[in-house]
């Protein structure tokens, strides 16, 4: 069961609600509902599914309803339609004693200009969620400070958050978070308050520490590239609503429509495309069942000036080139083990497209893609051109 | 306009003033008594009965450390209250502290639960904000009157009338103080699952200490301004010395009274403001 459910939810702002709501469901737009009704529409009948352990993100320009969205979430904005459910609970119907402890167990919220409390030590910041729930000093001291070594920051706890930089102060808020050992991070923008190089850093770390942690993130950003890096699955928004919901690479290859397509046009396509998504079926001869002859007919019919090797089990074994195959054709050699070359540039699947330029600008043949010792395709220069150029690429890898 | 006659506004608070009085005659005659007594008490007998060198001692020591290890309060304070002593104010001083320290007290005491509770209600503070505007403006003298017909005269009309008057800039600072947290540090406390008691000690009132405390500042202020206001009423203290150098026409014993208030006056807003630093903060 996904840990966060999220069905048909909306917020709308201001008074007369219920009016806005029927127009909303009668699919009338953000801007024709603001013109009749006066009200603001935040978000606009959300779903979605969060799996345990994913890092969902949730993406859009200022004013497309993402922060509103989260805060829809742990309720800090109150729904005005639909539901949200926490582990198969209802948040938008409980009452607050309830909510309340959903919020201590369940949720933790990092801000986007932190929320550090400034008149509270580093510590003291940090057991705010563990003092809340009334646990007692010695044990909340000990679970902040494992949290606080966790991001780095064992050093710094009698410091108050105005000593230290912006980088240092989101480690807190992460802390902070991460204390009350919470099924579910909330990430308002995290990042987007650091200068870009320590929001790197950071987006690293997360990474890093979601490696160990398996946390359920829901990340929210209004940069993509920060989307497509630490996202398994990205949400995409605009006008309240969400526009496509799909991994990185579905949503860079698959724009559901023109916004997106729009969007994701600048994306520096060699970071997040990889191996798999530009590689081709590979014309193969087979080392056992193949001689000389059958290679040359095979390479003339293919226009092909090397070919590939490979058993019947898709073991690569090397390759052979026009020259030595017409001459051992004429030689009358019966098989190819005599002029195999085994110099073969070699690539995994997810090895990133910015990896591959150096090789392929080497290599003499092109690129094998290999996954355990077979050959799974191949990636001619051409289709590297064409991916960063945003043509049609393949999403799944091809069928072999 | 000459049809309607005179609304006899005055009549109707004169009224409401004797009913009140006869009410809860009962209880303001305890207060008059007792919480008269009480004052006299601590004024007379604790802090006259304290040698004159070792309250000007103590207050040196304090302000040594108040200030921050500074000599410039330090200083102020010891030939200040000095001077007092020698121009054979003492008493004078200790009747008006005692009054200042009473009436900001009670200010606080209400104003603060008052602050609290317009911050978190709006139609509370809708209400309160006008009432507050009314206080502040009225002028002082007026609130003597009904002082005079509730308790008589003395101290304990003193502090009534210093109150009313002294209380609003607790009670606004408060609310402002709490209104001014910043809205990501709410979010993030009931982010947390904060009860409303939770969130108002963790996180209001400490963030809000520093504007709650210059609003109790200005009380003190205004409650010292009533000194000799209240003094027209037969409060003790400096107040009566200058009211005394008025009716018989004496500049310089007004002057030199006046002289001592302005010293007090000094040092209880120095002491208060230097109190007034807030944790974490560069």
């Amino acid at each position: 069961m996904p840990v966060i459910q999220v069905e048909n939810l909306s917020k709308i702002f201001g008074k007369n609600a219920k009016k806005a709501t029927k127009y909303l469901d009668e699919g009338q737009t953000k801007e024709e509902i603001l013109e009749k009704t006066g009200n603001t529409v935040g978000v606009n009948r959300a779903s979605f599914d969060v799996e345990e352990g994913e890092i969902f993100v949730i993406m859009g320009l200022s004013g497309s309803g993402k922060s509103t969205l989260v805060r829809l979430i742990n309720r800090l904005i109150e729904p005005t339609e639909g539901s949200v459910l926490i582990d198969g609970e209802d948040l938008a119907k409980m009452d607050s004693r309830s909510l309340r402890e959903v919020r201590r167990q369940k949720l933790s919220m990092v801000f986007q200009k932190f929320g550090l409390f400034p008149h509270r030590t580093v510590l003291e910041n940090t057991e705010f969620g563990l003092e809340v729930q009334g646990i007692d000093k010695s044990e909340r001291k000990k679970k902040a400070e494992e949290s606080l070594e966790l991001v780095g920051l064992g050093g710094y706890i009698h410091q108050f958050p105005g000593q230290l930089s912006g980088g240092m102060q989101q480690r807190v808020g992460l802390a902070r978070a991460l204390a009350n050992d919470p099924e579910v991070l909330l990430m308002d923008e995290a990042f987007s308050a650091l200068d870009p190089l320590i929001r790197k850093e950071m987006q690293d770390e997360l990474l890093d520490l979601q490696e160990t942690m398996k946390k359920t993130i829901l990340f929210i950003t209004h940069d993509l590239d920060e989307a497509l890096r630490i996202g398994d699955r990205i949400a995409l928004m605009k006008d309240g609503r969400i526009v496509q919901i799909g991994t990185p690479e579905e949503i860079l290859v698959n724009p559901a429509n023109e916004y997106v397509e729009k969007f994701v046009e600048d994306v520096d396509r060699s970071k997040v495309l990889t191996a798999e998504n530009i590689m081709k079926r590979p014309e193969t001869v087979d080392v056992e069942k193949h001689g000389p002859r059958s290679a040359l007919e095979r390479m003339r019919k293919e226009g092909l000036s090397t070919i590939y090797v490979t058993d019947s089990r898709r073991n690569l074994h090397g390759y052979v080139t026009a020259d030595d195959v017409s001459e051992a054709a004429r030689q009358d050699v019966k098989d190819l083990k005599g002029i195999l070359r085994t110099d073969v540039p070699q690539i995994q699947g997810s090895t990133p497209m910015q990896e591959i330029f150096d090789i392929i600008h080497d290599a003499p043949v092109p690129v094998a893609v290999i996954d355990e010792g077979k050959l799974k395709g191949i990636i001619v220069r051409g289709a590297v051109i064409a991916a960063l150029a945003g043509n049609e690429v393949n999403l799944h890898g091809i069928d072999s | 306009m000459e049809s309607i006659p005179k609304i006899p506004v005055a009549q109707w608070v004169s009224d409401a003033t004797e009913l009140t009085t006869e009410t809860f005659g009962f209880l303001f005659d305890f207060i008059k008594n007792d919480f008269g007594d009480f004052i006299e008490i601590v004024a007379e007998d604790w802090l006259m009965g304290i040698p004159v060198w070792l309250f000007i001692a103590i207050v040196g020591v304090l302000a040594f450390f108040v200030s921050g290890k500074k000599f410039g309060l330090t200083a102020f304070s010891v030939i200040g209250l000095w001077f007092i002593h020698n121009q054979e104010l003492w008493e004078e001083l200790m009747n008006t502290f005692t009054l200042v320290v009473f009436a900001s007290l009670i200010c606080v005491i209400a104003g603060i639960p008052l602050g609290i509770w317009m911050s978190k209600n709006r139609t509370v503070e809708k209400i309160f904000t006008p009432v507050l505007d009314f206080m502040q403006t009225m002028p002082a003298f007026v609130y003597l009157i009904p002082a005079v017909a509730f308790f008589s005269i003395g101290m304990v009309p003193g502090v009534f009338a210093s109150v009313i008057f002294a209380t609003p800039p607790t009670v606004r600072f408060t609310n402002l103080g709490i209104r001014q947290v910043s809205h990501e540090l709410i979010e993030a406390s009931d982010s947390f699952g904060t009860t409303g008691v939770q969130k108002l000690f963790k996180v209001q009132l400490p963030m809000a200490k520093k504007t709650i405390m210059a609003g109790i500042n200005q009380t003190v202020m205004l409650a010292l301004s009533m000194v000799v206001i209240a003094s027209m009423i037969g409060a003790k203290g400096l107040g009566q010395t200058v009211i005394t150098g008025l009716q018989r026409a004496e500049v310089g014993t007004g002057f030199v009274a006046g002289l001592g208030i302005v010293i007090l006056a000094i040092i209880i807003d120095r002491f208060t403001q230097n109190l007034n630093t807030q944790r974490g903060e560069q």
